[in-house]
């Protein structure tokens, strides 16, 4: 192939995402800045995170305008690593619950554990 | 070359029907160019061990008996004044958004022929980058010399926490720098015109490497510093 098509887009869609990662980017600083805690904190993080990632993959990878064939190949093997994680987080559960049996709280600096 | 078709992917079926007859055709499978397909399935293993990685910082983080260091606290720099939470941090992520915006104009640029402009933005990405690893280097030796924290032991709570912070962000510094050394080599060979026959696609399959060390970023940066 002499001088290869690839992948080209306008340049403003590039120069949005940028700004969309930036702004993203300030909101999640935000919630450590304003200090969220909980379920609000962390739900917030995942967000941006999820939406900075999802951004960067589709447009910066250009993964919205390639085959589903290779879209696929791509995306699906890392779901199993959701078991992985969901594994790990009952084993950690369970880690805590035995240590906290056998070794009891450390008295000077455990706070509530999450 | 009579390639052009199979490598565009012009006149193939779209969508989920594309999907079975692309797998199950006795041809090429994926429609692009195979150093970009080699990047990908690069990228996907290397997710599998970032994955691991930060898997297994949850768990020894849930399981902690000590008290988690509050990373607010630990990554505060004051500059001048009362201890601003964080901000090292937020700086080195805008740095990193910023090289990934330069890297994807270089693509673009790339693509247009212009090598030049190519070429300089490339170079860009790669001095963001540069600055991005100086910064936790920075990082680092505050870590160690002034808070004493080590791989096997923290003074400021769970030990673990240094174990996990030095192989993550450690081994993403790594996964920098050697963009860095990517992106300088590339983008030398574009300004001399190496790949003025065989096409700008390595500027893209570039981009992807970069891009990927910014998207694990993002990771960290939700998981380990803001959680």
């Amino acid at each position: 192939m002499a001088k290869a098509e690839g992948q080209q887009h306008p340049l403003a869609v590039y120069f949005w995402v940028w700004g969309l990662l930036f702004v993203l980017s300030g909101f999640s600083y935000l919630v450590d800045y304003i200090g969220f805690e909980g379920y609000l904190r962390w739900s917030l993080i995942i967000i941006f995170m999820l939406l900075k990632a999802g951004l960067i993959v589709a447009i910066f990878m250009h993964m919205m305008w390639e085959r589903m064939a290779l879209i696929y190949a791509i995306i699906g093997p890392p779901i199993v690593l959701l078991v992985l994680i969901g594994l790990m987080a009952v084993e950690g559960d369970y880690t805590i619950l035995t240590r906290l049996n056998f070794f009891g709280a450390d008295t000077t600096e455990f706070a509530e554990h999450q | 070359m009579a390639h052009d078709a199979t490598v565009t992917g012009a006149g193939l079926t779209p969508g989920l029907r594309g999907v079975a007859s692309d797998w199950t055709g006795d041809k090429q499978t994926f429609h692009v160019p195979w150093g970009k397909a080699m990047m990908w399935i690069f990228i996907l293993s290397d997710t599998f061990i970032f994955t691991c990685f930060l898997t297994g910082y949850m768990h020894v983080r849930t399981s902690a008996r000590i008290q988690w260091p509050n990373p607010s606290e630990v990554f505060a720099l004051s500059l001048g004044g009362e201890p601003i939470p964080l901000i090292l941090i937020a700086i080195m992520t805008f740095i990193l958004i910023s090289s990934s915006g330069t890297m994807a104009m270089a693509v673009n640029m790339g693509y247009r022929g212009d090598r030049a402009k190519t070429a300089s933005l490339m170079l860009i990405t790669a001095a963001f980058g540069a600055t991005f690893v100086g910064m936790q280097a920075f990082e680092w030796t505050k870590l160690i010399v002034d808070e004493g924290v080590r791989p096997w032991s923290n003074p400021l709570g769970a030990p673990q926490f240094g174990a996990v912070f030095f192989m993550i962000t450690g081994f993403h510094g790594l996964h920098v720098s050697i963009g860095v050394i990517y992106l300088t080599t590339v983008a030398m060979k574009v300004f001399r015109g190496d790949y003025e026959k065989r096409g700008y696609e390595i500027v893209e399959i570039t981009g992807l490497y970069w891009h990927f060390v910014d998207l694990v970023w993002v990771f960290i940066f939700a998981f380990f510093y803001l959680w």
